[in-house]
């Protein structure tokens, strides 16, 4: 038979296996398919328009600091201007309008974005750092979904509160993070359309790129002029926004720093507020609970968008008995996280949004060794150029240390031990803030049990991050009040009226 | 490699003491159900494993399917793909005609890509013996499913009887079937016990547990059955006989492999794994090879760890192998269909 031939053939090539192990050849996203332009002008009453100053500010790509482009800065004649003519556009157009009608607007935005969003994507992360897995799966998915939710709700904002008249507030003036940059304009933005007020809106000064290709998209969508303004610009642009008297209503989402002070400022004007600050959640990890997916949820939790997440689980608080198996499981894990290029897909964890917040959390991580917590940290290699850090946890700590306290917003987490549910509870709720929490168990009444006692805005069990347009997201304590996403997110755009 | 492997050791010798005296032949023995004088049942005690999130396993290996893997990275995945791979032929239709052709296949799977052999040819016991004569003299190895495949429902007797014969025939590696009716009714002891004679009867064989996992019906089970299989001694824990769907899944693989890693970690010997049956084109390939490195790490790309159990699979990979030096797809007729 033919094995017989078989005799005289090869003898079979064994594979040498690769000498460095197999590694991943770069993957990076494209950039050809969109053109940005080299300067942004600040977007006022449906048109493009210089700032009075004639200042410009640069933004640069935090992964490589070369600069993108030139942006307007908007000075407080700016923002006066803006208000104007969003005042003009509700006067005269939006609040008028049906609210069926308002719901088609916003639905285009939200179809527009879906259309978009490869370009989007791809800018959010060369602008702000973040890998473009995320920006891509995460962000742009659920930036159109919340215009499509809230565009469900405009004409049916009666249902949301049974028996009383939704009225719309006027103007509100909002001012956004840059951790999420199109993600918080959608989240300000579309809920304060729904309800049927107009809106001036200042992106943060290190990420204002896709705000203002949204300011396109709205020009493509014909929104009436004046109903969004988008004006660009540092912490005076955001002051002159929040502070101006013809403003209705203020929405800010940024540092609990500055969110105090806007709340002094506001005190006594008559401006309905929402604040969603700054965050220490809690990561609670039980010794019953599905080790290696709450290793996964833990590396979500705060390296994700490295770290720049308010609702990160930044304290990761381990039942005494799990805690070797689970630092040795992070150890292994935070290796094979992979660091560098935002625009390769392949890239985990991105790059530091600016130099000044590197500062801040190369200062605490010193804070955190000087003070004697035993740190660890991936080996992985860092690019030369542009604001990175490693992904990063600290063992051996104890609540009043400095890194158990404060927000790094970066990718490090702080490691605490607890002995029983209660002690877990009394130590996630031992910080002055409130945003998130979560909580790994394999026993249903234990999650319940320890939800009931969180005093924390998002609880999400057995998985952590999670967000969806549907679901109300804010926190308590000083990490702000109002609640965005869902039916709770039209309240703060809204006043209830007796019929 | 860094890891050494370290000798086998189970505590069969002393479990095996439990056991009651069953009559031979009779229906006690087939099933091992407790008699009166049995305690061997409530004496074993399976492994401890922690519970596994269903939501979070399939995320995580979703998470890894995304892998984006280009140019020099992609042509070594798949040319390593092709050297983890276990040829499979397991049809009743099987001949030496069509054993002969897929050693062939193995040995040299394409006439002008530079590629290396598969790692074995997989075959029924009977035709052992063929894929002895073809492959001799040759690095591919021979592996022969036993224990009763596909179902594993015989008397342990014929099972072990089937082993000693495919290993008398030439096998290098046996690949066995648990018994999934005594996993699932709860005799964890008899699905050890049968593992560890097995293994015992493989003598210089390798040992490849297939669990049927499509069978087993949670992830919780498949934890169990992973660390039940490890602990009596197989070398390999497989996913799928591929005669039941679901088979291979990559949530599946990365469990299994986390269960591997857990007890590497805790300083066991080195296990293997073979998700088999499911991982039908090239792509697939290089996303189990993904949750691989990221799982247990490069040292275990490699065909002494891991293997893919496929029969289609092959020339998908030559294919897209030929399209990564040419820039075009090749018609499948370009590829020989055994």
């Amino acid at each position: 038979m033919a094995s017989k031939e078989l005799a005289t053939v090869t003898q079979g090539t064994a594979l040498r296996p690769p000498k460095h192990g197999w590694q991943y050849a770069p993957s990076p996203e494209g950039t050809d398919h969109f053109k940005l332009k080299p300067r942004y002008e600040l977007f006022i009453g449906g048109k493009w328009v210089e700032p009075q100053s004639g200042k410009y500010f640069k933004t640069i790509n935090p992964a490589t600091e070369t600069v993108i482009a030139e942006v307007a800065e908007a000075s407080a004649e700016d923002v006066d201007r803006a208000v104007r003519a969003a005042r003009a556009a509700y006067d005269t157009v939006w609040s008028r309008m049906r609210a069926s009608e308002r719901a088609k607007y916003i639905y285009r935005i939200a179809r527009r974005i879906q259309e978009r969003s490869r370009e989007l994507a791809v800018v959010e992360s060369l602008d702000g750092g973040k890998p473009i897995k995320e920006s891509r799966d995460v962000d742009l998915p659920l930036a159109a979904a919340h215009f499509f939710h809230y565009a469900g709700w405009a004409d049916k904002l009666a249902y949301a509160i049974p028996g009383r008249r939704a009225r719309p507030l006027g103007v509100a003036g909002q001012v956004i993070p840059w951790n999420f940059p199109l993600l918080m304009a959608a989240w300000k933005l579309a809920p304060a359309l729904a309800c049927g007020n107009t809106v001036v809106l200042k992106p943060a000064e290190t990420t204002p790129l896709t705000a203002l290709l949204l300011a396109e998209i709205l020009e493509e969508c014909e929104l009436p002029p004046g109903v969004v303004n988008i004006v660009t610009g540092a912490g005076v642009t955001g002051g002159a926004v929040v502070n101006h008297p013809d403003v209705n209503k203020v929405a800010f989402t940024g540092s609990t720093g500055v969110g105090k002070r806007i709340q002094r400022d506001l005190a006594g004007s008559n401006k309905k507020l929402t604040l969603e600050l700054g965050g220490k959640a809690a990561n609670i990890v039980f010794a019953d609970a599905a080790i290696d997916q709450a290793v996964e949820g833990i590396i979500n939790g705060i390296y994700f968008n490295q770290g720049h997440v308010c609702c990160a689980g930044s304290r990761l608080l381990v039942e005494e008995s799990a805690h070797d198996t689970l630092v040795r499981k992070l150890t292994r894990r935070i290796e094979n996280l992979r660091v560098g290029d935002p625009l390769d897909k392949n890239t985990d964890v991105g790059a530091i949004n600016s130099r000044m917040q590197l500062e801040k959390i190369q200062e605490l991580v010193a804070a955190g060794v000087s003070e004697g917590c035993m740190i660890h940290q991936s080996h992985a290699q860092l690019p030369s150029k542009g604001f990175f850090f490693a992904p990063t946890f600290f063992t051996g700590v104890s609540q009043s240390h400095r890194i158990a306290q404060e927000e790094i917003f970066g990718p490090v987490l702080s490691v605490i031990t607890f002995r029983t549910p209660e002690e877990a509870v009394e130590k996630a709720n031992n910080t002055h803030y409130g945003l998130s929490a979560g909580i790994w168990t394999d026993k249903a009444a234990k999650v319940f049990w320890m939800a009931k006692r969180m005093r924390a805005g998002v609880v999400w069990a057995n998985t952590f991050n999670k967000f969806d347009a549907t679901s109300p997201f804010g926190g308590f304590k000083e990490s702000g009040f109002g609640r965005e996403g869902g039916r709770a997110g039209l309240m703060p755009y809204l006043n209830a009226e007796g019929v | 490699m860094a890891l050494k492997k370290k000798a086998v050791s189970t505590s069969r010798g002393a479990r095996s003491n439990g056991h009651a005296i069953v009559k031979p032949g009779s229906q006690d023995e087939a099933l091992h159900l407790p008699t009166g004088g049995d305690r061997r049942r409530h004496t074993y005690r399976p492994p401890h494993v922690p519970p596994v999130e269903a939501v979070g396993l399939e995320e995580r290996a979703a998470s890894l399917a995304k892998r984006s893997i280009k140019k020099a990275s992609k042509l070594e995945g798949l040319k390593m793909a092709i050297s983890m791979m276990d040829l499979t032929t397991l049809e009743g239709k099987d001949t030496p005609g069509k054993v002969v052709a897929m050693c062939r296949k193995a040995l040299r799977p394409h006439d002008r890509l530079d590629v290396p052999s598969c790692a074995a040819v997989c075959v029924y016991p009977n035709l052992v013996p063929v894929a002895k004569r073809a492959l001799a003299g040759s690095t591919v190895k021979i592996a022969s499913v036993a224990t009763a495949f596909p179902s594993g429902q015989s008397p342990l007797k014929v099972k072990l009887d089937d082993v000693r014969r495919a290993v008398e025939f030439g096998a290098d590696e046996i690949d066995m079937v648990i018994d999934r009716g005594a996993f699932l009714r709860g005799d964890y002891g008899k699905v050890f016990d049968e593992i560890a004679a097995t293994k015992e009867a493989c003598g210089r064989a390798h040992l490849k547990v297939i669990l049927e996992t499509g069978e087993l019906g949670t992830y919780d089970n498949v934890r169990l059955a992973s660390a039940i299989a490890i602990e009596a001694g197989g070398d390999f824990i497989k996913t799928s006989t591929g005669k039941v769907q679901p088979a291979a899944t990559l949530p599946v693989t990365l469990l299994m492999l986390e269960v591997i890693r857990d007890y590497v970690d805790d300083g066991w010997r080195v296990i293997g794994m073979k998700p088999a049956g499911g991982v039908r084109n090239a792509k697939q390939a290089l996303q189990y090879l993904c949750v691989v490195k990221e799982t247990l790490g490069d040292q275990w790309l490699d065909p002494d760890l891991f293997r893919f159990g496929a029969s289609a699979l092959l020339n998908d990979v030559l294919m897209q192998i030929e399209k990564e030096h040419t820039g075009r797809y090749a018609g499948e007729d370009y590829f020989s269909k055994d």
